[in-house]
């Protein structure tokens, strides 16, 4: 039997949707989840702002922003791939644990098809997604536009992102 | 699952209505379910379907954005100016596939 024709709600409902993503951690492991989210949710036709502050200035300042990094110092719930090993946090601070971490990390996320932090924000801009940075961050770190990717639009204080999120869903990470 | 009749033949589609059966799409298909979400195919339309279909028989899942641009050459901008607000299921819609898996 044949039933009436179904077309999928590809979302006129979700017209004016908008997501505030408050990027303020600079470790590598923590720059992914805003940017995975704020990813899905342009695929969604939702309109999306992302304001990088303190540390998640990292993500955005051209000197650093293709070397953040990733450490199992403080962090209980990193194993080893595949397993349920982890490293003892003694020996967490050694030195090139970071830097085995990391590429460890990197691997794990390549693996998966998934871009670095750089490519990945040229992703999102060229998908719609709107990068704003924190004033009080580059006052303190002493940057400017020049010092920052291309495709920030400005640098604003707290409460001009407040007001240009009204009415947004927000998440701070 | 349904089964509906579209441009003259009957398919195969789940609840939302993705066509669910890979055999049963056809360039006449397409072209009556871009008709149902507005879009008029041009030739660049086709060669992102296109490149869907061949992908998945490949692959055996649906390319996410990403991959279109990485592997299918058309970067995520012209994605979503060609299949405008969800140019992924937009995309898997019109090729007959099902919604893509991945998460980027």
């Amino acid at each position: 039997m044949t039933t009436p024709s179904i077309v999928p709600n590809f979302g006129s409902d979700n017209s004016g949707r908008k997501l505030a993503i408050i990027c303020s951690k600079g470790n590598l492991d923590m720059a992914y989840p805003g940017l995975i989210l704020g990813n899905a949710a342009l695929g969604e036709g939702v309109e999306v702002h992302f304001f990088f502050t303190f540390w998640g200035f990292d993500m955005i300042i051209k000197s650093r922003m293709e070397h953040l990094q990733f450490s199992p110092a403080g962090n209980t719930a990193m194993h080893l791939p595949g397993g349920n090993m982890h490293i003892p946090q003694f020996m967490a601070p050694a030195p090139g644990m970071t830097a085995m971490a990391t590429k460890m990390l990197k691997k794990s996320i390549a693996d998966l098809d998934v871009p670095e932090i750089p490519e990945f924000l040229d992703q999102i801009v060229a998908a719609g997604g709107h990068l704003w940075a924190c004033r009080m961050s580059a006052d303190m770190n002493k940057l400017d536009m020049s010092d920052l990717r291309d495709d920030i639009e400005a640098i604003i204080s707290a409460s001009d992102f407040i007001e240009m999120t009204d009415g947004a869903q927000l998440l701070f990470i | 699952m349904p089964i509906i009749e579209i441009a003259g033949r009957q398919v195969n589609v789940n609840e939302e209505g993705f066509l669910t059966e890979y055999d049963e799409w056809s360039e006449e298909i397409a072209k009556a379910l871009a008709a149902q979400i507005e879009i008029d195919l041009t030739d660049e339309h086709w060669k992102a379907i296109k490149f869907l279909r061949e992908d998945y028989k490949t692959e055996g899942e649906t390319a996410t954005s990403r991959r279109v641009q990485t592997v299918g050459g058309i970067s995520v901008k012209e994605q979503f100016a060609l299949f405008p607000k969800k140019p992924s299921k937009k995309m898997a819609y019109i090729a007959g596939l099902p919604k893509p898996k991945g998460c980027v």
